[in-house]
């Protein structure tokens, strides 16, 4: 490290995670090594750290023999400055070398509000911010993770990127690169052969046309291109790579635990959620296999927690042989496991009263929706009946704590549908009134409420968003019905989800607009202590683009949308046909009880969709 | 209860008082050695470190506390186990079962260096000796009840002050560590106060040695 380094580390919060050297993180020596990666999370090393995927593919990359993959996360406000006081380039932590020494520079991108990180990361790095100002094979760029399923805002920053899953896809890209590398392939070279691997899009391969209202008259692919771009997964995730040595923090991070993904993909289909269709389709790994992973990163890691992660675990059918398994050992060995994402079905509560024997978690519903009538429209499987007993099984087991979660805005939503959410409030008190054991403690009750942001590849992709105004006034309509002194009522101010709502399905024509807003300083956009909305609200006007476009305007069902390139196996009639439905205030059952026939499964390979 | 000597050094100087804590716990867990837990309604397992060290500070002189649960092993074979285990730069240089008890720690040997870039100050060396030797120096100390004046003096047991080639001094000090308790970096802020012209562009400070009250090494 240099003496440079060591001057600065003491006066920023939290150096050691930017020092590397943690258990378990990867070395090579240098001579061996032919093809470096600088895999990148666009947010600080504590939110990084705890994302799953990203240490699945560090450890695919770095099982490839001549391949080191390093990590490199956004600094801190305070580590930002003192570099850029210093001159001193974005590091990767395991060797300390600059991230511009890298061959290849990968971006794992699972939130928009990241999009700036993205750049500003590029530009600490001193690396020019456009594809097309970095001319070589060294330093290419790409990126994956569920914002590259609408990468268009991102298209003149990254050269290619990766769609789905990457546990195979990652392979075949670093391979290329080094036979690239070592024949002296040019860039154009590259990105042409790379367009050849299915699940790469090269978004310099497809030109963009405009209407004069704003809308996309043509999306034409170039240089032999593929029309559509189909997202890559994993067949078998039984046979899929999972690294049971993993690195572990010498610091905190913010999920500090080991993780255990029990299945990929959901059965549910609300149509408002985009990873519920985006993971699709359903795929599990068995209870064995899964147990014998535990084990293996329990002991490798030493840690003393251990959660089971998925979307809606309680539809992992193997999830009551898992438990019974795991429940013993975690008790024998004091860990502690949590198994979050659990529906108020009856098992789910008996096994909630055995995680209970170890540590109290809290209870945690989001029925996004105050009535029953717009849960039917979101198709948000919940019933009113389901939270009460469930909050009254807890309430007599001793619990005082309840967080629910809802969304203002959604399509069809009225006043009526707002002041359901205090009426239900209302019954979970009385419900605790009833049924509480200990009423001295008093009951807290923790609202709060998103405001609906239209994802794409989700039956509302073509919805309007609510503007800013009609939100807070839901908002406010909703806090003057909250009475009792329980009640904590939270909502964010809506410029977030602005911004979250432009870049999800954003065009190319935002590009300007991110890198106007980078160079005024906009960064860390996902945190409070940095996000400033005017900075955005000057760069927007500096390009000339309007939010309202792709915000409460709606999308036409007719229209082009910009992320018709991809194809993530659900397809566009699916999704039109949820779209009426949600409209008739119809339920679609899930995949269990009987298949909607979205598509996904046609990704399968000799396998069944697990539905 | 057994208790552990060790190093603290290298990147792992970066890593905060209640992280090693962590990292130690995970570390015996890695190692196969069962730490016996507290009671309660929060469980933790039972480690604790003697004098907690600011960030950034390297220290030869560590002692750890902690026992284990289960038959008793062997304390060289713990060291082993431990040591290979453990993160880059932290290192167990001994087990044994702890005789003395951790409040009767009181003195701290330290070297803290002063780095100047632009070559040292003249008369530095003699300035700071004048300045350690005085009755009272008073800094300024932040507490949790907000910043406090305290005079410096009565908790430095000895001091020398050594040039080192051109560019380094350092304070070679045997201070108090426990009840009163002395951060060696007070030792800088006096100079920065009293001496604004010996002012170090750096100084970084490392532990050496720790004693009793009768200054007879510690374990």
């Amino acid at each position: 490290m240099t003496q440079l380094k060591q001057r600065i580390l003491p006066t920023v919060q939290k150096p050691a995670r930017y020092t590397g050297g943690e258990w378990g993180q990867i070395k090579k020596d240098l001579k061996d090594v032919r093809v470096r990666v600088a895999f990148c999370f666009p947010d600080t090393y504590e939110i990084g750290m705890s994302n799953v995927g990203m240490r699945i593919l560090y450890g695919v990359m770095n099982c490839m023999e001549g391949v080191w993959c390093e990590r490199v996360f956004h600094p801190w406000g305070d580590m930002e400055d003192a570099m850029r006081a210093n001159h001193l380039p974005l590091w990767a932590l395991e060797s300390q070398d600059p991230m511009g020494d890298f061959d290849m520079i990968a971006f794992s991108i699972g939130y928009e509000m990241a999009y700036s990180n993205i750049l500003n990361m590029l530009d600490l790095a001193g690396l020019p911010l456009r594809s097309a100002d970095r001319k070589g094979l060294k330093n290419i760029v790409f990126a994956g993770g569920v914002c590259a399923y609408n990468p268009e805002p991102l298209a003149e920053f990254i050269d290619f990127f990766s769609l789905g899953e990457g546990e195979d896809s990652t392979v075949e890209i670093v391979s290329l690169y080094d036979r690239a590398k070592a024949e002296g392939w040019s860039k154009e070279q590259f990105l042409l052969e790379v367009s050849k691997i299915p699940g790469m899009y090269v978004p310099s391969f497809y030109r963009h046309e405009y209407n004069e209202d704003g809308t996309l008259a043509a999306i034409v692919p170039l240089n032999g291109a593929p029309k559509k771009v189909t997202k890559r997964i994993v067949q078998d995730l039984d046979k899929a790579y999972f690294p049971t040595e993993m690195i572990v923090p010498s610091t905190e991070i913010v999920h500090d635990r080991a993780n255990l993904e029990v299945f990929r993909g959901c059965i549910r289909g609300c149509r408002f959620c985009q990873a519920g269709f985006c993971y699709r389709p359903i795929r599990k790994k068995s209870p064995e296999v899964l147990y014998q992973q535990a084990v293996e990163v329990l002991e490798n890691s030493g840690n003393n927690e251990i959660t089971v992660s998925s979307l809606s675990t309680s539809d992992y059918r193997g999830l009551k042989e898992l438990t019974d398994e795991l429940l013993p050992y975690c008790a024998q060995h004091k860990i502690s496991l949590s198994v979050p994402s659990l529906r108020a079905d009856n098992f789910s509560r008996e096994l909630m009263q055995k995680l209970q024997t170890i540590r109290k978690t809290g209870l945690t519903f989001a029925p996004e929706a105050g009535t029953q009538r717009l849960r039917d429209v979101i198709n948000k499987n919940l019933t009113e009946e389901e939270i009460l007993t469930t909050c009254a099984n807890a309430f007599a087991g001793g619990w005082n704590n309840v967080k629910l979660y809802f969304m203002l805005g959604l399509p069809t939503e009225t006043d009526e549908d707002v002041l359901g959410i205090a009426e239900l409030v209302y019954k979970v008190i009385l419900a605790w009134k009833e049924n509480a054991v200990n009423k001295k403690r008093g009951l807290r009750v923790h609202v709060a409420t998103a405001y609906f942001v239209p994802k794409p590849f989700t039956p509302f992709q073509w919805e309007q968003q609510i503007t800013p105004q009609e939100y807070l006034r839901r908002c406010k309509l909703l806090k003057e019905h909250f009475y009792s002194k329980s009640i904590e009522y939270d909502y964010h101010s809506p410029d977030l989800s602005c911004l979250e709502a432009v870049f999800a399905r954003g065009d190319r024509r935002l590009g300007p607009v991110i890198e106007a807003a980078v160079k005024s300083g906009a960064r860390l956009d996902g945190w409070d202590e940095y996000f400033n909305y005017s900075k955005w609200y000057d760069a927007f006007r500096a390009c000339n683009v309007e939010e309202s476009f792709y915000t409460t305007r709606g999308y036409g069902e007719e229209e082009i949308l910009p992320w018709d390139t991809i194809d993530i196996g659900v397809g566009k009639k699916f999704f039109l046909r949820e779209r009426k439905r949600a409209y008739q205030g119809l339920v679609t059952p899930d995949c269990r009880h009987g298949c909607a026939g979205c598509g996904a499964a046609s990704l399968l390979k000799g396998v069944a969709c697990d539905a | 209860m057994p208790r552990a000597l060790f190093e603290k050094t290298g990147n792992a100087i970066w890593i905060s008082h209640l992280d090693l804590m962590r990292v130690f716990q995970r570390s015996f867990k890695r190692a196969g050695l069962p730490l016996t837990h507290t009671q309660g309604f929060n469980p933790r397992p039972s480690v604790s470190i003697a004098l907690p060290m600011s960030v950034g500070v390297e220290s030869r002189c560590e002692l750890l506390d902690f026992d284990l649960e289960g038959e008793k092993i062997a304390n060289l074979e713990i060291l082993h186990r431990l040591n290979q285990s453990l993160v880059d730069g932290v290192r167990v240089l001994a087990v044994y079962d702890a005789a003395n008890k951790i409040k009767h720690l009181t003195y701290l040997d330290c070297v803290v260096t002063l780095e100047y870039d632009d070559g040292i100050p003249q008369d530095a060396r003699e300035a700071m000796e004048a300045l350690f030797a005085r009755e009272s120096v008073v800094v300024e100390k932040r507490t949790k009840n907000g910043p406090k004046q305290e005079n410096i003096i009565p908790m430095i047991r000895k001091l020398t002050v050594q040039q080192e080639g051109e560019g380094e001094i350092s304070l070679n000090a045997r201070i108090c560590c426990q009840n009163p308790s002395l951060n060696p970096m007070q030792l800088v802020a006096a100079i920065e106060k009293e001496l604004p012209a010996c002012k170090p562009s750096f100084a970084k400070c490392r532990r050496v040695e720790i004693y009793d009250s009768n200054e007879t090494v510690f374990r």
